[in-house]
């Protein structure tokens, strides 16, 4: 509970980037990689907490089995503004451009990002996509699931298809710059010395998601536009009344869609790789096997994508071939759990904050992950498929999993952002909280999901009460635990702490320079001489 | 206490008790190694707990071995997960021989349901148990999905195109029917029931309601008023192929493919039939997208299959197809 | 500190050309080719998925795809295909005037190749009010010659407009990027040390003639052999 260093409280750094120039043009026409990390801070918080509002009036609704706590429109607008919102403002770019952002040019000794303005369009862009989405939440939602199924969405639903579509649209081109920008900054900027075997495996991870967002993006981005035309200009592509087949959508869809969902959880594994190293004080076990993991599950993650359609009319055969690459795709990341947890082998284990959210997402990762062979099981996934076991599923991932990531990060990376230490008390409390209210939210899904209970159902049978009473209980509890570091990290800005250069103690060189750094990141431009993670100088042992 | 908290579904199919085996055995493997993942991090976390601030630690970076060990193991355990799955797959696309033919049309919101020999539901589906039933299904606006938990079962239904399914019921007793594919406003409104009856309750349900015309006498009507047979005949006269005996057969296309003769084929023959002209026909026969209704069509196909009668599976209730009368109780042979 | 990160600029390379955030301008320039040869590849797969429609829906309608093909002008067709491909010419010499340090010469190739693109447009447009004006536009209006096949017929011109309009909004940005180019170029920025600007932005012109290249075959000449 006592602060994270023993020596007394550093005085501010003189000048960094935080106090190198004042006023709002400074900060909404900046270059630098870390002024834009948090302009997205506060803008994908916003996100965070309006998809956990529509979160929060779904499971109000839940609380009965008949629809009274809103109209049946009404529900169907929230789970989809809940999805769009959460997977497309505020997952996917979290941990590339918030964290990413901040940290890899100086994880890899750069002054900044390849493209700075680039960097910057990016965000406007992100912003320009989200006030149409906004503009469609305000002007009575869409009704279609984030999924935009046809012909539903292209011929029957009477809400606000288009300007959804658009907004998502946009955002997708400020995810593949920010992709873009990653894969060149990785390949061409990194410090002398810095050999790719030389990376934090952060970079890894992030220069994985970033392949992904760049090969995947655009196709979404290309079947939203025919999704426009065929709702605007009635040109047929899925709409069997037009001549159109609406599998093709799901097909189009479904092949970004899925390796989106590594988009949002490989930059989580790669702050755990980052979390269990500096609170362990060792080297990661296995340095090679986790790095080429991250690749793998890109790769295989574009493979998979048939696994959603496994009863959509899909012939047997590709079931057949998608669901044995689903369970290929899930080894690369099983190893990564093994290779996490022997690095705490003999190690030296911190319970700080960080190592808490770290701690939480192996566990809640594990059973997602876990789960998710259940879904690649065709025989099984018949039963549960469009049922809450998938959603379930999906939370335990993105929640249990990327969202603990996230907050393990930014917990974690706190001092390096602000120059402030964040109360460690509260802390902890909040990631207990999050913990508990979490699990108690969705482990009831998976049994309410095996029993029958359909996903998007505003109303349902009596029996499922029960169980759909706990899993509000819990969400009331997982909300009120997201409020709590918003409160203390806010407060920490200007009552926290002073920060040291390296309050945990860790390899890396974002450590070796201030906190917070200045402009350009060190003052002088780094040479690496060994491996990430050397915490022993001493001879260490490789087995077999 | 079982209705008001329910944990897990009743079986009432052939299929419900391999899919809940499967299943229990991938909650087995994966409780297995949750727990042994989760105590191996809570013994690790405390027995190297850091005990001071200064503290150096050297161990284990790296091991081939373990390497290898931990990738090789899941991989073998994954594809017993994946063989299992797909052998119970394999079974739920395999219908059996003697499947009772059953049509079910979704719309928003509501299912309707006809049987072979003209019985028409609305959200209920009355079926014998003991004996397989195979649905033949497709919507009318959008797509919908057809769901029985207590049968394992489900399958998405889909404008423009046929789906199957089939099932088995083994027990009498009511199930519910969810559409489980999101289809807009009153989705979750779109519910029923699935009453398994003993065989011979279900012979007396069938054979009592309202007199109804059977789906392929209806589509002989359809077949004479929109004139199908001035073209399709079994005579010279004959501009198109001649359907009697056609159902289920290989049929080989003017540009050389070959396919077989389905449900499918026939819907899509009706609605754009040159996509698939068989060979040695000329491409003029004319479509009848908008003329025909999905039920309409789907009679359509009735009638054809009953034109294959001999080749085709002992369908009991398939009437002759020029008989339009429906039957009267007393005078109705014993379908078997 | 900004010294020691000039000193790689060589003396050709104009003032201000080395971002400060490059370590030299060899850096930058694999940045920037890099670059584009990544957004390249985003645009490959943003096609792609209306390349993946028309292979599945023409599969699907062999015979009424073709047919609707022969609607198109293949004269003014394979214009423009010639059109697009000594554009990608003048633009290679365009580059290669900024290598070589003619400034005149890659105004004016710069200027040969922003002709020959609106040339291109301008044909189109000319396509496009000619099937409107036939009735061959999607929707309500559109109305085909042979009802047997209208609906695939639909299903071709959706992809055909859809396609080549794809297709033209990037030539009109390719458009704006030349001119772009072309004021840069007026006011001296390009050496033979500097003149990356150039060769990416021929990169992209090259990318959307190879689109065309691909477009042209499957949109104009599938039913050719039928007639």
């Amino acid at each position: 509970m006592s602060a994270a260093v023993h020596e007394p409280e550093p005085p501010e750094p003189r000048d960094n980037y935080l106090t190198s120039a004042y006023g709002v043009r400074s900060w909404l026409l900046t270059r630098d990689h870390k002024r834009i990390a948090l302009l997205y801070l506060a803008s994908i918080n916003v996100f965070f907490f309006l998809g956990g509002l529509f979160a929060l009036l779904i499971r109000l609704e839940l609380l009965t089995p008949e629809g009274d706590f809103v109209q049946a429109e009404t529900y169907n607008k929230l789970f989809t503004m809940h999805g769009v919102t959460m997977i497309f403002f505020f997952m996917i770019p979290a941990i590339p451009a918030v964290l990413g952002n901040f940290f890899i040019p100086m994880m890899i000794g750069a002054k900044d990002l390849a493209f700075p303005r680039l960097n910057l369009l990016s965000w406007y862009i992100y912003v320009v996509g989200a006030l149409f989405t906004f503009w469609a939440i305000v002007h009575g939602g869409v009704d279609t699931g984030w999924t935009f199924y046809t012909p539903y969405s292209t011929a029957s639903s009477n809400s606000h298809v288009i300007a959804t579509a658009v907004g998502i649209f946009i955002t997708g081109f400020s995810s593949i710059l920010t992709g873009l920008n990653f894969i060149v900054t990785i390949h061409t900027m990194r410090a002398p010395g810095m050999t790719w075997f030389r990376l934090p495996l952060f970079v890894w991870s992030s220069y994985a998601t970033s392949l992904i967002i760049v090969l995947g993006t655009p196709v979404v981005a290309v079947t939203i536009l025919m999704v426009f035309a065929e709702r605007v200009l009635h040109l047929g592509f899925f709409d069997p009344a037009l001549g159109g087949d609406p599998i093709l959508f799901q097909h189009l869809f479904w092949f970004y869609s899925h390796p989106a969902v590594y988009i949002m959880v490989l930059p989580a594994m790669g702050v755990i790789s980052e979390l269990v190293t500096t609170f362990s004080r060792k080297n990661i076990f296995g340095y090679k096997f986790v790095a080429f993991a991250s690749i793998g599950i890109a790769v295989l993650g574009f493979l998979v994508w048939g696994h959603h359609m496994f009863v959509s009319g899909q012939s047997v055969y590709a079931g057949l071939i998608f669901s044995i690459l689903s369970f290929l795709v899930a080894i690369p990341s099983a190893v990564k759990v093994f290779n996490w947890t022997a690095t705490m082998y003999k190690g030296s284990v911190s319970y700080r904050t960080p190592m808490l959210y770290a701690f939480g997402f192996i566990g809640l990762f594990t059973i997602g992950g876990l789960t998710g062979l259940f879904l690649a099981s065709l025989g099984v996934d018949v039963h549960v498929h469009d049922t809450y076991f998938i959603i379930a599923h999906f939370h335990y991932i993105m929640v249990g999993g990327t969202i603990m990531g996230y907050l393990g990060g930014v917990h974690y990376w706190w001092p390096k952002i602000s120059g402030k230490l964040y109360p460690e008390g509260w802390a902890k409390f909040a990631a207990l909280v999050i913990f508990i209210g979490f699990n108690l939210t969705f482990f009831p899904q998976f049994i309410l999901g095996y029993l029958g209970m359909p996903r998007r159902y505003h109303a349902y049978p009596e029996e499922f009460q029960v169980l759909n009473v706990m899993s509000t209980a819990g969400a009331s509890i997982l909300g009120v635990g997201y409020i709590i570091p918003l409160i203390y990290m806010v407060w920490s800005m200007r009552y926290g702490r002073n920060a040291p250069a390296n309050p945990w103690g860790s390899t890396g060189l974002e450590w070796k320079t201030t906190s917070p750094p200045p402009t350009d990141n060190f003052e002088t431009p780094p040479v690496v001489t060994e491996d990430p993670y050397v915490y022993s100088h001493e001879e260490v042992e490789v087995v077999g | 206490m079982g209705q008001t908290l329910p944990l897990f579904p009743e079986q009432a199919s052939t299929m419900a008790g391999r899919v809940d085996a499967l299943y229990f055995y991938l909650l087995a493997v994966s409780a297995f190694f949750a727990t042994l993942i989760a105590l191996t991090i809570i013994v690790f976390a405390i027995r190297y707990r850091r005990r001071s601030e200064s503290e150096l630690p050297r161990g284990l970076e790296g091991s081939m071995k373990l390497e290898i060990a931990w990738t090789v193991i899941p991989l073998f355990i994954s594809l017993s997960f994946f063989f299992w799955g797909a052998k119970i797959f394999f079974a739920m696309h395999r219908v059996p021989d003697d499947a009772v033919e059953v049509n079910v049309i979704g719309k928003q919101w509501m299912w309707k349901v006809q049987h072979a020999d003209g019985q028409r539901e609305i959200n209920e589906l009355h079926v014998p148990i003991g004996r397989p039933v195979r649905l033949t299904m497709t919507s009318e606006d959008v797509i919908h999905d057809f769901f029985v938990p207590a049968f394992r079962m489900k399958q998405d239904v889909v404008p423009g195109q046929y789906t199957t399914t089939w099932f088995e019921a083994t027990k009498p007793g009511r199930y519910r029917i969810f559409c489980a594919q999101y289809c807009g406003t009153k989705h979750s409104g779109m519910i029923g029931w699935v009453h398994a009856m003993d065989p011979g309750e279900y012979q007396t349900w069938l054979s009592g309601g309202a007199a109804s015309e059977s789906l392929a006498s209806a589509g002989a009507k359809l077949f004479q008023r929109h004139a199908c047979n001035t073209c399709h005949r079994p005579d010279s006269l004959a501009r198109g192929p001649n359907l009697e005996g056609l159902f289920g057969k290989q049929v080989q296309l003017a540009d050389g493919r070959t396919l077989v003769a389905d449900e499918s084929y026939l819907r899509e023959s009706i609605l754009n039939p040159n996509a698939k002209t068989v060979a040695g026909f000329q491409p003029i026969m004319p479509t009848f997208q908008g003329l025909v209704s999905e039920e309409e069509l789907l009679q359509l196909v009735a009638y054809i299959k009953s034109l294959s009668k001999p080749q085709a599976s002992p369908s009991a209730q398939l009437p002759p197809s020029n008989r339009a009368a429906p039957p009267t109780p007393s005078g109705k042979e014993n379908p078997k | 500190m900004a010294d020691a990160a000039h000193e790689h600029a060589s003396a050709g390379t104009p003032p201000g050309a080395l971002q400060h955030h490059f370590e030299s301008m060899a850096q930058q320039k694999d940045a920037a080719s890099l670059g584009m040869w990544v957004f390249l590849v985003t645009e490959i797969l943003f096609f792609g998925g209306l390349f993946l429609a028309y292979m599945i829906y023409r599969w699907a309608n062999a015979r009424a795809f073709a047919h609707a093909s022969l609607h198109m002008d293949i004269a003014l067709g394979t214009t423009n295909t010639a059109v697009l491909i000594i554009s990608s010419l003048t633009m290679a010499m365009a580059v290669h005037s900024a290598a070589t340090g003619r400034r005149r010469l890659l105004i004016g190739f710069l200027v040969a190749t922003m002709i020959l693109g609106a040339g291109f447009l301008g044909i189109k447009a000319v396509e496009y009010t000619d099937h409107i004006h036939h009735h061959l536009f999607p929707g309500p209006g559109f109305h085909y010659p042979v009802p047997a096949e209208a609906k695939p017929a639909e299903l071709f011109f959706s992809l055909y407009f859809a396609m080549t309009g794809l297709h033209a909004l990037h030539m009109i940005v390719g458009l704006g990027i030349l001119t772009t180019l072309l004021l840069m170029a007026r006011r001296g920025r390009f050496t033979p040390e500097y003149h990356t600007p150039v060769e990416i932005s021929g990169l992209y012109w090259h990318f959307v003639d190879i689109v065309w290249i691909f477009l042209f075959p499957l949109l104009y000449l599938i039913g050719r052999h039928l007639h």
